[in-house]
């Protein structure tokens, strides 16, 4: 394969490239923006900042670490000091924070170059990636269709080929369901096992830094150099991250759960055709399955709308124009201009939610509302407890339809809310998710499934998946670029 | 319906956030469906179950000394739309009281 064709590998096979000198670290980064970018990134706007001198700047500084000449697009709401950091917000607009997030920082030790800022719905606010400042981002194998969100951006880019690996974040399943939009592998970890500092809060109970790649080898090799204990962190998980060096073992004696009564209703037939297929090559593998009856995914919705915007709007009181971003320029006392900046600066999704929020906290309402949901979430644990003492891990949709049409659910919050109903349970229990891409359906959009396990778990997700990446066949370690991903064409 | 106009333009207060008048029966509408929603988990049996608390068993302490990484003053006000001498620059805060 020449340099220019780079773009098509696995970070893995990239990186090894890199090391053994048959790819220079500049062309490992710019073969995605010459080939596939220049192909895609006008119709599918995946990147928000990006600068070719500040590339060639992190090719040079790179180092032939496990990720050596490795590009990673970064969602726009990690810091990264040498490209504007603004959660796709007005209110943040030029916005270059004075640090890199600690999940960038790791990145650039382990020999990866930050190839750009990736588009998301504004502050991780959405599940289309519509709700952004600088426009939508198209899904690349139906450009009339969303991408997925919160995390559209990296998951696009890493779809059509700009890079092998994306970092997002996860609050409510805006890795796994975008990943499943775009037909790549989305990990959400265990919450506190990769570093929260540098995430722009949304729901500090809630976020975590997912992993999007095309290949489950190069999941785990950024999970490796980017989990465990941050002193900067202080929900950061201390001890030691779990091991993946030997994830791919295969599922032969696992059982996996079966929660049908989920799919019974309100779930595309694609999505459940999907699940069945994926069923059977985990049984084809050894894997047993084992029919569980799970709680309602509503209520997992309910549950997650008040604890997330009750977060949010008092993570989000820090945008008020004083140290950072956006300020209204007509204001002649301080009253004024926190509300004529929040106004102007925030957009309409995330000022419902600051609103929610702020009703579900407010005098009168704490009891009925904020304390209610988290009693819920009490009991949502436990019924994944109960789960995870009859299984190893559970299969789930990521999402209960393929991708949809832009503009399609816009007008209605809450039918974009229920978007989510399969991932939302996983932040909610802190519990890692992983979305395993399937193929692609009659009409050419990706199918995937959701893997869901207890903490700590994502060695055992991660081998699960491998398991469905390579239709059952035995793999060991090491075949990743064996591996045939689907390329998006174009119509 | 939970939420009226009032209400919103009560919590619109209480987050320093301007609804425009013409967009205040929509937000209304769409927070109440939210809520009507959300009622469901009324359904559940909670009485016996407390509020999930994610604090930490073992909160992880650190020396008692300045942060290495902690950020010199230029630097935290580099980002500042107005700055002055040290600090951020707001509008007054108290009305000016001749002494």
């Amino acid at each position: 394969m020449s340099a220019a064709e780079a773009w098509r590998l696995s970070a893995a096979s990239l990186a090894d490239g890199v090391r053994a000198g048959s790819i220079g670290y500049q062309e490992a980064i710019e073969s995605g923006w010459e080939g596939p970018a220049a192909r895609w990134e006008p119709d599918v706007h995946a990147v928000v900042h990006a600068d070719p001198e500040v590339r060639r700047r992190g090719a040079a500084r790179s180092n032939g670490g496990p990720l050596a000449g490795v590009p990673v697009l970064v969602k726009d709401n990690l810091c990264t000091m040498d490209y504007p950091t603004t959660c796709g917000s007005r209110i943040l607009g030029g916005y270059r924070p004075p640090y890199d997030a600690t999940v960038v920082a790791r990145l650039r030790e382990a020999g990866a170059v930050i190839t750009g800022k990736g588009n998301m719905d504004e502050f991780a606010m959405g599940s289309s990636t519509e709700y952004s400042c600088y426009g939508p981002t198209r899904n690349p194998y139906d450009l009339e269709r969303v991408p997925g969100g919160s995390s559209g951006g990296p998951a696009a880019a890493v779809a059509y080929g700009l890079c092998p690996i994306g970092l997002g974040s996860d609050t409510g399943g805006s890795v796994r369901q975008p990943a499943a939009f775009c037909g790549v592998f989305g990990l959400k970890p265990t919450y506190g096992r990769l570093s929260r500092y540098g995430l722009v809060a949304f729901g500090s109970s809630l976020d975590q830094v997912g992993i999007f790649a095309r290949h489950a080898g190069d999941v785990a090799l950024a999970y490796a150099a980017l989990a465990g204990p941050d002193p900067f962190d202080a929900t950061s998980r201390l001890g030691p991250a779990p091991r993946v060096s030997d994830w791919d073992r295969g599922v032969r004696d696992l059982t996996f759960g079966w929660p049908a009564n989920l799919w019974k209703e309100g779930v595309d037939p694609e999505v459940v055709g999907a699940l069945e297929q994926a069923a059977a090559c985990l049984e084809r593998c050894g894997a047993r399955r084992s029919p569980l009856d799970f709680l309602p995914g509503e209520y997992a919705v309910a549950t997650y709308y008040l604890v997330a915007t009750a977060e949010a709007s008092s993570n989000l009181a820090r945008f008020d124009g004083v140290r950072y971003g956006f300020r209204h320029p007509e204001s002649d006392d301080v009253r004024a201009l926190y509300t004529r900046t929040r106004s102007a600066g925030f957009g309409p999704e995330v000022q419902r939610r600051i609103l929610l929020g702020t009703y579900a906290l407010s005098a009168g309402y704490y009891d009925a509302y904020y304390l209610t949901a988290q009693r819920a979430r009490t009991r949502i644990c436990r019924e994944y407890e109960v789960a995870f003492a009859r299984c190893d891990f559970m299969l789930m949709p990521a999402a209960p339809s393929l991708p949809f049409r832009l503009g399609e659910k816009t007008d209605d919050p809450l039918e974009m809310y229920l978007s989510d109903i399969f991932t939302l349970g996983a932040n909610l229990a802190g519990i890692p998710g992983l979305t395993v891409p399937l193929d692609l359906s009659a009409a050419g959009l990706p199918r995937a499934v959701q893997l869901l396990g207890p903490e700590d778990s994502e060695p055992l997700l991660l081998g699960a998946a491998r398991v469905i990446e390579v239709r059952g066949e035995e793999t060991r370690l090491g075949r990743d670029h064996l591996t045939e991903f689907a390329w998006p064409t174009k119509r | 319906m939970p939420i009226d106009r009032a209400e919103v333009e009560r919590i619109a207060e209480l987050a320093r956030l301007e609804i425009p008048p013409e967009a205040i029966e929509r937000t209304a509408a769409q927070l109440s469906e939210v809520l009507d929603f959300v009622a469901s988990l009324s359904r559940l049996e909670l009485d016996r179950l407390g509020p999930t608390q994610f604090a930490p068993v073992e909160a992880p302490l650190r020396e008692d000394e300045l942060d290495s990484r902690r950020l010199a003053p230029e630097t935290a006000l580099a980002a500042a739309p107005e700055a002055e001498g040290g600090f951020f620059l707001v509008p007054p805060i108290v009305e000016n009281v001749s002494p």
